[in-house]
C-alpha cells in the first residue's frame, strides 16, 4: 500500500475548519486519490472543538488519524492547536493561527487561557510554523478569509502542487459567490507569503 | 422556498454516509420517506427533502415517522424511516408490531448509533432491536457501503417482507468518502390489498402470524451465510482472525492488513456456521464490534471460541489507534509507549450558546432564582447546565423534563418542601413527546412551572421546521401550532398562560416569581425565534463604555459569547468583604443588539456603538 497523507484540521465550531477540510478533500480528489473525511466534533457548531481529520492516498481505509501520525496539523485556533500536538508525526508539521478565541469558561475565570501556546508546542519539540492569520483576514477584509488564508499556508506543504489547492479554494467560491473570488486569491497568496512560500501566477 | 436540486447523473461522488443513504433511498424508487431530526441521522432526510419524486417529511416523532414509512409499505410502495439511536426506543412500539405484520413495499430503517457519544445523553447499541423484533440488521462500514447497502436493504425486505434496519454510527453518517453512484429506478405501487387477518393486529388475528415471523428468520439466516454482503479477506498471518461489523472492518484492516478478516454486512441472524468455518482456519478469534458483545455472544452460544470484550473496550470507538494495543497484548507482546508527544492539558471549551440567543435571558433568569429545582429537556437549552448559569438539574431524555418535574413534586419530602419546581422544554421537544407529560401534570394537579422556550426551529440539530413554525421540511407554509391554546387544551387554566419576550429580563423573572409562587400548573411561552434561522432580524449592536464599566461582572453572568473580559481585579469594600471585578469589552462585529446584557448593567455602561444612546437599566433582586 502506497503512502497515505494525514491531514489533521482543528479549530473552534464556527471557524470555518470542516469547510476548509472540504476543500483540501476536492483538491485531492480531483487528483484522483482515493479520499477519506470525518470530523471528531461534539455539539461543535457552539463554539466547541472541532477537528476535521482528512487522509488520502491510493487506497484508504479507516477514516481516522491515529495520534502521533498527522503530517500536517492545520491549526485554526493557538489553543486549538496545542490540544491536539500529539496528533502530529514527531517529524510533521503545524501550521497555526496565533490568534485566540478565549471561551466563556476563561471568561468567567475558571481556567486560564495557556501562556504563549506555539511556545510550549515548539518546546515539546515540534516544527510550528504561526502568524496571525486573523488580523491577516480582518486587514483582507474580513475575518471569514481567515480559512482561505490558512489553506494558503499549508499550499507549499502538500504532496501535490499549491495550485491544485489554490483552484479547489476559487472553485468553491467562483459558483457560489464569484465576488469573493478575488478576495480569495488574495487571501490565500497572503497566506502562503506569511509562511515563507512563494506566489503563484495568477 | 422548496428546494429543488438538480441531481447529477450516475457519477463518481464524495459523498458522507448520510449522503450516500439518501442517494440511494431515492434510486431504489422510494416514494416515502420520514424522520425526526436527530444527530448523526438528520442530514439523510434534509439531503432526500432536495430530490423530486419522493414525498419527504419532517414527523413530530420517530413513531409516527415509522407509522408514516409502515402505512406506505401497506399500500406498497418503498418506504424509509431514520432516526438516531434513542430515536428508536420511541419507534420501537410501532417497529414491534410492524414485525408481526410484516411489510409490503420495501422498507428500511436508517438506524444512527451515536458510538463515542458525540451529541447524545446515551451509547447503546441498536443491532439489539433487531433481535429484538427479529428483523435483519445490515452494517456498513464506509459512505460506498452505506450507498450499496441501502439498495440492497429495500430489495432485502421486499425478499423477506420484512422490515430491515441499516445500522450506521456516527462514522459511517459523518464520515465522507468517494462514492460510485447510479440512477433512480421507477417502482409503481402494488395498491392495498384489504386483509384484515393481514393487517389488523388482535390477538386473533396476531397469533396466526408469529410463525411467519420465525420463518422469515430462519429465511433470513439461509441468507446471510450465502450473501456476498458477508465475506472473507484472507490474510497471511493466521495468529489471530478477526470477526467485525460495521466501520471495525476498515480500522482492522488499517491496523492488522495481514490478518484473515471475517467482514459481516448482514449481521442479523449471524452467519454462525461460516463463522464457525472461518474459525476453524486461524488460531484464535477476535470479534470487533462497536459497541456490545452481541456477536462475541452469540458465537460463543453456538460453541465457537473467541475473544472480544475481554481485551477490548466496551466503550466508544474501535479505531485503529485502540486496537492494536489490544490485539498485542492479547498475543502476549509486550506494548512499547507511543513515540509521539504526549496529549497537553488545555482548559476545556465545551459547546456554547449562540450571540443574542433568546434562552440567555431564560436562564440568566432561572440562574438568579433561589430555591428552584429545574427539569430540562434535550436541546441547545441543555447547554443551561453549564457555565456561567448551572441551571438544568436533570435531563434525561425527549419530553421527560415533564414527567420528571411531576414525579418530583409528588415525591418531594420535607427537605423540598419550599422548593420551585420548575420544568424547561423547547418548542419542537415539546410535540415530540411533552405534550403527554404536560396532560400529565394537569390532569394530576402538578405543582409545576413550565417554561416553553419556542424558538421556531428544532435548533440543536441546525434549524428543522416543526408543526410550530409553520412550515414543512421544503420551508413551505402550513399549520401552525398555537402553543397558548394547545396548552390551555391540555389543561392549563388560560390565566396561568403567558406568552412573554425572553429578552425583557424584568418581564420574565417577574411572571416567574409569581408562578412557581401559585401553587398549580402554568406555563411561560416565549416567542423569540433562534438566531441561526432567517426570521431573526439584528440590531444595532452595543459597545462598553470604559469609563462608566465598574466590573461587576454581571454583564457576563448572561452568557453572551460577544462579551469578553478585559481585565480582573480584586477590591475590599468597606464592609472589609472582598470582590472579585471584571472588565469586559463587546464584540462590536459579533453582538446583534438584543440588549440582554444591558439590563443587569446598574451604571448604564453598555450603550449603542453609533450613535451613542443610554439606555434604561434593571436592578436584579436576588430572591
Ligand atoms: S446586546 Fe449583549 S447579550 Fe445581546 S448580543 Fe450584544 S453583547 Fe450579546
Ligand atoms: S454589567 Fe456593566 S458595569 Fe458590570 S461589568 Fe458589565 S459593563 Fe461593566
Amino acid at each position: 500500500m502506497s503512502k497515505i497523507t494525514n491531514i489533521l484540521v482543528c479549530g473552534v465550531g464556527g471557524q470555518g475548519v470542516m469547510t476548509a477540510t472540504e476543500i483540501l478533500a476536492e483538491a485531492a480528489i480531483s487528483l484522483g486519490f482515493d479520499v477519506k473525511k470525518t470530523e471528531v466534533a461534539g455539539m461543535s457548531q457552539r463554539g466547541g472543538v472541532v477537528t476535521s481529520h482528512l487522509r488520502f492516498g491510493d487506497v484508504v481505509l479507516s477514516p481516522q488519524i491515529a495520534p502521533g501520525e498527522a503530517d500536517l496539523l492545520i491549526g485554526f485556533e493557538s489553543a486549538e492547536a496545542l490540544r491536539w500536538s500529539h496528533m502530529l508525526r514527531p517529524d510533521g508539521v503545524a501550521l497555526v493561527n496565533s490568534g485566540r478565541i478565549v471561551p466563556p469558561v476563561v471568561n468567567l475565570g475558571l481556567f486560564d487561557y495557556p501562556e504563549d501556546p506555539v511556545a510550549q508546542m515548539r518546546a515539546l519539540g515540534l516544527t510550528v510554523h504561526a502568524f496571525d492569520a486573523s488580523s491577516l483576514a480582518i486587514q483582507l477584509g474580513n475575518i471569514r478569509l481567515g480559512n482561505t488564508v490558512m489553506l494558503g499556508a499549508c499550499a507549499d506543504r502538500l504532496p501535490f502542487p499549491a495550485e491544485v489547492l489554490r483552484d479547489a479554494v476559487l472553485a468553491r467560491f467562483g459558483t457560489r459567490k464569484p465576488q469573493l473570488v478575488e478576495a480569495n486569491r488574495g487571501a490565500f497568496e497572503a497566506g502562503r507569503r506569511a509562511v515563507g512560500g512563494e506566489a503563484l501566477a495568477a | 422556498m422548496p428546494v429543488t436540486q438538480t441531481v447529477p447523473a450516475a457519477a463518481r461522488m464524495f459523498l458522507s454516509g448520510n449522503d450516500a443513504v439518501a442517494r440511494a433511498v431515492w434510486e431504489a424508487g422510494t416514494r416515502v420517506a420520514a424522520a425526526y431530526p436527530g444527530t448523526p441521522s438528520t442530514e439523510i432526510l434534509e439531503i432526500l427533502s432536495r430530490y423530486s419524486g419522493l414525498h419527504t417529511e419532517w414527523s413530530i416523532n420517530e413513531k409516527v415517522s415509522m407509522e408514516v414509512a409502515l402505512g406506505a409499505s401497506m399500500v406498497g410502495a418503498r418506504a424509509f424511516c431514520a432516526m438516531k439511536h434513542v430515536g428508536l426506543n420511541v419507534a420501537s412500539d410501532a417497529l414491534m408490531t410492524m414485525t408481526v405484520t410484516g411489510t409490503e413495499g420495501g422498507l428500511v430503517i436508517a438506524v444512527a448509533d451515536d458510538v463515542g457519544m458525540s451529541s447524545s445523553q446515551n451509547e447503546q447499541d441498536s443491532r439489539y432491536w433487531g433481535r429484538f423484533a427479529h428483523v435483519p440488521v445490515l452494517e456498513p462500514s464506509d459512505s460506498q457501503e452505506a450507498y450499496a447497502m441501502t439498495l440492497a436493504a429495500f430489495d432485502l425486505s421486499e425478499r423477506l417482507k420484512s422490515p430491515v434496519i441499516l445500522r450506521l454510527t456516527t462514522r459511517i453518517c459523518h464520515v465522507k468518502g468517494v462514492v460510485h453512484t447510479g440512477e433512480r429506478i421507477e417502482v409503481e405501487p402494488k395498491g392495498f390489498v384489504k386483509d384484515p387477518r393481514h393487517w389488523v393486529m388482535v390477538p386473533g388475528n396476531a397469533k396466526p402470524r408469529l410463525p411467519t415471523m420465525f420463518e422469515r428468520e430462519a429465511a433470513a439466516r439461509a441468507q446471510a451465510e450465502v450473501t456476498p454482503l458477508n465475506f472473507q479477506v484472507d490474510g497471511s498471518d493466521r495468529r489471530i482472525g478477526f470477526v467485525t461489523s460495521g466501520p471495525t472492518f476498515m480500522h482492522v484492516r488499517e491496523a492488522f492488513p495481514d490478518a484473515p478478516v471475517f467482514k459481516l454486512g448482514l449481521s442479523c441472524p449471524p452467519p454462525l456456521e461460516s463463522l464457525r468455518r472461518f474459525a476453524a482456519t486461524v488460531d484464535t478469534v477476535l470479534v470487533v464490534e462497536e459497541t456490545e458483545p452481541l456477536l462475541e455472544t452469540e458465537m460463543k452460544a453456538a460453541g465457537i471460541a473467541c475473544h472480544g470484550k475481554d481485551v477490548l473496550p466496551r466503550i466508544g470507538e474501535l479505531a485503529p489507534d485502540v486496537l492494536e494495543p489490544a490485539v498485542r497484548r492479547l498475543r502476549g507482546e509486550v506494548v512499547p509507549e507511543p513515540e509521539h508527544v504526549p496529549a497537553q492539558q488545555v482548559f476545556p471549551r465545551p459547546p456554547t450558546m449562540c450571540v443574542a440567543c433568546p434562552h440567555l435571558g431564560v436562564y440568566y433568569t432561572l440562574s438568579q432564582m433561589r430555591n428552584v429545582i429545574i427539569s430540562g429537556d434535550i436541546g441547545c437549552y441543555t447547554l443551561g447546565a453549564g457555565h456561567p448559569w448551572n441551571a438544568l438539574d436533570t435531563c434525561i431524555s425527549m419530553g421527560a423534563s415533564m414527567g420528571t418535574a411531576l414525579g418530583m413534586d409528588k415525591g418531594r419530602g420535607k427537605a423540598d418542601e419550599n422548593k420551585k419546581i420548575v420544568a424547561v422544554i423547547g418548542d419542537s421537544t415539546f410535540m415530540h413527546m411533552g405534550m403527554q407529560g404536560l396532560l400529565d401534570i394537569t390532569w394530576n394537579r402538578g405543582n409545576v412551572t413550565v417554561l416553553l422556550l419556542d424558538n421556531r426551529a428544532v435548533g440543536m440539530t441546525g434549524g428543522q421546521d416543526n408543526p410550530g413554525t409553520g412550515r414543512d421540511i421544503h420551508g413551505e407554509e402550513t399549520t401552525r401550532v398555537d402553543f397558548a391554546k394547545l396548552c390551555e387544551a391540555l389543561g392549563v387554566k388560560k390565566e396561568r398562560i403567558h406568552v412573554l419576550d425572553p429578552y425583557e429580563l424584568p418581564v420574565l423573572f417577574k411572571a416567574l416569581r409569581e408562578e412557581t409562587k401559585i401553587e398549580e400548573p402554568s406555563v411561560i411561552i416565549t416567542n423569540r425565534p433562534c438566531v441561526l434561522i432567517d426570521h431573526y432580524q439584528p440590531a444595532k449592536s452595543y459597545t462598553v463604555e470604559e469609563d462608566r464599566c465598574t466590573g461587576c461582572g454581571n454583564c457576563v453572568e448572561v452568557g453572551c459569547p460577544a462579551i469578553h473580559v478585559t481585565r480582573r481585579d480584586k477590591v475590599v469594600k468597606a464592609s472589609g468583604k472582598e470582590v472579585d471585578l471584571s472588565f469586559v469589552r463587546i464584540e462590536t462585529s459579533a453582538c446583534t443588539g438584543c440588549g440582554l446584557c444591558v439590563q443587569p448593567c446598574a451604571p448604564e455602561a453598555i450603550v449603542h456603538a453609533d450613535p451613542v444612546q443610554s439606555v434604561q437599566s434593571v436592578q436584579f433582586v436576588r430572591k
